[in-house]
């Protein structure tokens, strides 16, 4: 359960850019959290609504975006996304794949609007 | 309403201080390496009996990392290097700035990253410098939220007893992603156990296939001579490094 210090830390951000920005309000933050990221997004939201509350940032709606684990074929090059335990290449089916992707843990963009 | 792109890593900031804390260690010439298993595989005891076979002339100390109470550091304390406790106070994890405040490097502490009742117990029994050889930092039982934060060391060891399950590296691949070394331990406890090692090989070599396996039993000794083989040539590698670095410097004239 480190999502709550995540939280934290893309609060602490965003108040950051917020008071840069005095003549916006932020609405929105957008996540990008790959399943390797070891962050459970439903956790996150969850921690995230709770921090927020009560805040000047308050409402602040946070989006996150999922990103699955992406392979790369070792026979064939082929990238590709699997969800399962035990992936195979999709093109030439070798079980020789290697794990190239997926443990972003990203601030993708902020919402703003006018005051 | 308008979008703004913000491509930046949620956790730029303890990457910063990671990265403060890795060069630190390169000049220093330190081998750091980061222990991370679910509670109960062994971290404790392998440290104990890793320190047993070091050199006693060695610089080498112990950074331990617990939610509550100083009985990790207790016990790694008898072996005559230093040993620091970091109580995390809650926090299922360590951090950059836990590091770099155990190590007294900085203060004070930004209390909106580090929870109010985390506390660093000062070493005993051995004087605290900053020139390790070798760092030890012993994770908080855990085998997710460590695996997201980094603290500059050279290698995060993730360590899995073979009382759990092979696929376990399917469960979390994080971790064993991230992990240049794993280490199975208990394997004294194999004859007793349905657990079959190859494959929790293979599904370690899924999860990441450059990683290195060895089996070891810290309680038999079988194993340990293949760990401190591979403590020494990451040792010899930092050390080489920095030697290397100086010449450099030195034949530049700076």
């Amino acid at each position: 359960m480190h999502e709550l210090s995540i939280a934290g830390t893309i609060l602490e951000t965003v108040e950051a850019e917020a008071a840069r920005r005095p003549a916006m309000r932020v609405v929105k933050v957008g996540v990008r959290i790959g399943e390797l990221s070891g962050v459970n997004a439903e956790a996150l939201q969850f921690g995230f609504e709770a921090m927020v509350k009560g805040t000047h940032l308050d409402p602040l709606a946070l989006e996150i975006e999922q990103v699955p684990l992406r392979y790369r074929c070792s026979v064939c090059a082929h990238l590709f996304s699997a969800q399962d335990d035990i992936p195979r290449c999709p093109l030439c089916a070798s079980p020789e794949i290697l794990l190239v992707g997926g443990d972003d843990l990203h601030l993708a963009y902020l919402e703003v609007e006018d005051r | 309403m308008n979008r703004l792109p913000f491509e930046q890593k949620v956790l730029g900031e303890n990457d910063r201080l990671a990265s403060e804390l890795r060069t630190r260690f390169q000049a220093h010439g330190t081998l750091c390496v980061n222990l991370i298993s679910a509670p109960g595989s062994g971290k404790t005891f392998l440290l104990e009996r890793t320190l047993e076979r070091l050199p006693p002339a060695m610089r080498a100390a112990v950074l331990t990392g617990d939610i509550e109470t100083q009985n990790d550091a207790n016990r790694l304390r008898r072996y005559g290097f230093p040993v620091r406790q970091i109580t995390t106070g809650g926090t299922c994890h360590l951090d950059a700035r836990m590091i770099e405040r155990a190590l007294h490097l900085r203060n004070p502490v930004s209390p909106a990253v580090t929870p109010a009742k985390f506390s660093v117990a000062p070493a005993e029994g051995a004087p605290w410098s900053e020139e390790w050889e070798l760092l030890l930092i012993e994770n908080v039982g855990n085998l997710v939220c460590p695996s997201s934060y980094d603290l500059g060391e050279d290698a995060k060891i993730v360590l899995m007893s073979v009382t759990e399950g092979e696929d376990k590296p399917l469960k979390y691949p994080s971790i064993f992603y991230k992990s240049a070394l794993l280490l199975l331990t208990k394997v004294d406890l194999l004859p007793h156990l349905q657990f079959d090692l190859a494959l929790a090989r293979e599904n370690a070599r899924r999860a990441n296939p450059a990683i290195e396996i060895i089996e070891l039993s810290a309680r038999t000794g079988a194993g340990m001579e293949a760990w401190m083989g591979w403590l020494q040539d990451r040792l010899r590698a930092v050390r080489g490094n920095t030697e290397g670095r100086v010449a450099q410097a030195a034949a530049h004239g700076t």
